[in-house]
């Protein structure tokens, strides 16, 4: 479903800020795949998900979704394939705007945008019903401005948003990293409802491992932009934090002395 | 007594520059973009409307070609901006400098071109504030009503959050670029066909017209969003807000010229309006989040510490 062959991407090549983000990166996922990301800063996770939704260009290789190469698809035509939900809170939904405007925006991914009434009655229920599913209490505030509402709750409806046209990839980029424990595990539950419920095939990158070994079925680690770990299946269900800090010496050459660089931010 | 009897005076002036000002509210408070090609199309605007009344045109005729010719600039800025990367103010002044040249070929090389009220039939003039206001008010109502059907279609909701949120609208598969040529042309369109009013008003077009009309504009969008905003803060209301406050600017403008001040200084009087409305929220604002600041810092650190202690 998702092909990505030997993608390649340096910042500020020829200057004394040149990073290499992504060396020649393969990474190929079945349909229904839901794929934790791990790996220390600078590892190129996110770096990764900017290419496939294409907020640049790669230097190099392909990316093929559903077999169609979006490599030089402009971000908002690629749009048609993903549903996005960012790190920000802020960013994946618009301030000034109702909760059903913005849904109705999102309703609308991918296809032509017309001069006929923007939000229509039977969706304003839909809508209802579906932000009912979040229980966050939002179903009754249709005509709130998103801006009044908090990150947790932000991040619940571009979720939704991100999923409300069953998008063929799901990008989640650490986006429960800026809320608070308990609300990021409330938008984690949310997450993996909409994800298991619609069989969604994602690419999620976390800061907690522990969520990495619990969520999804296939886990990739990323160092250098490189994959160097990539688990799946029965191998990944047993997986233990230290099982896999092992995992990541052995295939990074590099000891891991802190393993805060991968716990935390 | 003599401010009574400029009053009608003012208010027509007021309600076409506060159309004016609703082309300004699309580019600064839709788009985000305070787009300077104001000062320049909304003397296009005049010049096509003088020139193809003083040739014999009708006049609704000669009042839609100057929207268009409004619509153009605004698409000229917007390709300035999204096709060649220049940076949205800079794109406008740049229009703004090319439109002098053009103007001034529209109007033949001449500085100015009359209207005359007798020649031609014309929408409104000076000469009957009633009816100018009349007219204008209607022209407005209709242009309102106009707006506030399209920002509501899918196309204009996402003129909305294109100016909002950029990053979320490409998300959503929208073309933030398209939007802003769109926006700003119809933005230019609306500031265009308000120049072509006031050409009919005051009978004349003259090349230095529209002088200074972004910062009026601005003013007209801030006293007016002042109110409407504790009123009820939506699209309708704030676009009569806006208007309101153009008549307000005229009204204070008419004032102080009878209070006696020069009229050399009325563009800084415009311009003090202006820095007075973006000043006095921002310096509360910075007075304000000094004292939240501390607040945050000290609950964020508690935050940090309780968090720290689970994750040992």
């Amino acid at each position: 479903m998702l092909k990505i062959t030997n993608l390649q991407k340096t910042f500020n090549p020829g200057t004394v800020n040149e990073k290499t983000a992504l060396s020649g990166l393969n990474l190929t996922l079945e349909n229904g795949d839901f794929v934790t990301v791990i790996g220390g800063n600078g590892a190129g996770k996110s770096t990764l998900l900017n290419a496939i939704a294409g907020v640049w260009k790669p230097d190099f290789g392909t990316i093929e979704i559903d077999g169609v190469d979006v490599s030089n698809m402009p971000e908002y035509k690629r749009a048609k394939f993903l549903g996005r939900v960012f790190q920000d809170p802020m960013k994946g939904t618009s301030p000034d705007m109702e909760i059903a405007e913005n849904l109705s925006i999102a309703a609308r991914r991918g296809t032509k945008r017309k001069l006929v009434w923007g939000i229509r009655k039977p969706e304003r229920e839909h809508y209802k019903e579906l932000l009912a599913t979040l229980e966050l209490g939002l179903e009754s505030r249709l005509s709130t401005k998103v801006g009044l509402l908090s990150g947790g709750q932000r991040q619940a409806v571009t979720l939704l948003m991100a999923t409300l046209r069953h998008p063929q990839l799901l990008l989640l980029d650490e986006h429960t990293a800026a809320l608070d424990p308990k609300t990021a595990a409330k938008v984690l539950e949310i997450t993996n409802k909409l994800v298991t419920e619609n069989n969604l095939t994602t690419l999620m990158i976390t800061h907690n491992m522990h969520d990495a070994i619990v969520y999804g079925n296939r886990l990739i680690m990323m160092h250098e932009g490189r994959i160097v770990v990539d688990v799946s299946g029965e191998e990944k269900k047993q997986l233990t934090i230290n099982q896999l800090l092992g995992l990541f010496e052995k295939a990074s050459g590099s000891e891991l002395t802190d393993d805060k660089v991968i716990l935390s931010q | 007594m003599a401010f009574l009897n400029a009053m009608p005076g003012a208010v027509a002036e007021g309600l076409i520059w506060g159309l004016m000002a609703i082309g300004v509210y699309i580019s600064y408070k839709i788009l985000d973009i305070a787009d300077l090609t104001v000062d320049g199309s909304i003397c296009t605007g005049a010049c096509v409307c003088a020139v193809l009344l003083s040739k014999g045109t009708s006049v609704w005729l000669s009042v839609i070609v100057a929207f268009g010719a409004g619509a153009l600039t605004g698409i000229l800025t917007g390709l300035f901006h999204t096709k060649l990367g220049i940076p949205s103010i800079l794109a406008g002044i740049l229009t703004q400098l090319i439109l002098y040249s053009v103007n001034l070929s529209i109007l033949g090389g001449k500085s100015l071109i009359a209207v005359d009220p007798r020649a031609n039939k014309l929408l409104l003039h000076m000469s009957n504030n009633q009816g100018a206001v009349v007219t204008a008010g209607l022209i407005i109502v209709a242009v309102i009503i106009c707006l506030w059907l399209f920002f509501y279609t899918e196309v204009g909701l996402t003129l909305k959050s294109t100016g909002d949120n950029p990053d979320m609208s490409r998300a959503q598969g929208v073309n933030v670029n398209l939007n802003k040529v769109i926006g700003l042309a119809i933005a230019n369109g609306i500031v265009a066909l308000s120049g072509a009013l006031l050409a009919q008003y005051k009978g004349s077009a003259n090349i230095n017209d529209g002088r200074g009309a972004i910062v009026i504009g601005l003013a007209a969008i801030f006293i007016g969003l002042s109110v409407s905003m504790k009123i009820k803060p939506n699209f309708v209301v704030s676009l009569i807000g806006v208007i309101g406050g153009g008549i307000v600017y005229y009204i204070i403008y008419n004032f102080v010229v009878l209070l006696g001040l020069k009229t050399d200084y009325l563009k800084m009087l415009s311009a003090i309006i202006v820095l007075l409305f973006l000043a006095i929220p921002y310096l509360k604002n910075e007075h304000f989040s000094t004292k939240k600041m501390l607040q945050v810092q000290t609950i964020s650190e508690a935050k940090k510490d309780a968090g720290g202690e689970k994750n040992a």
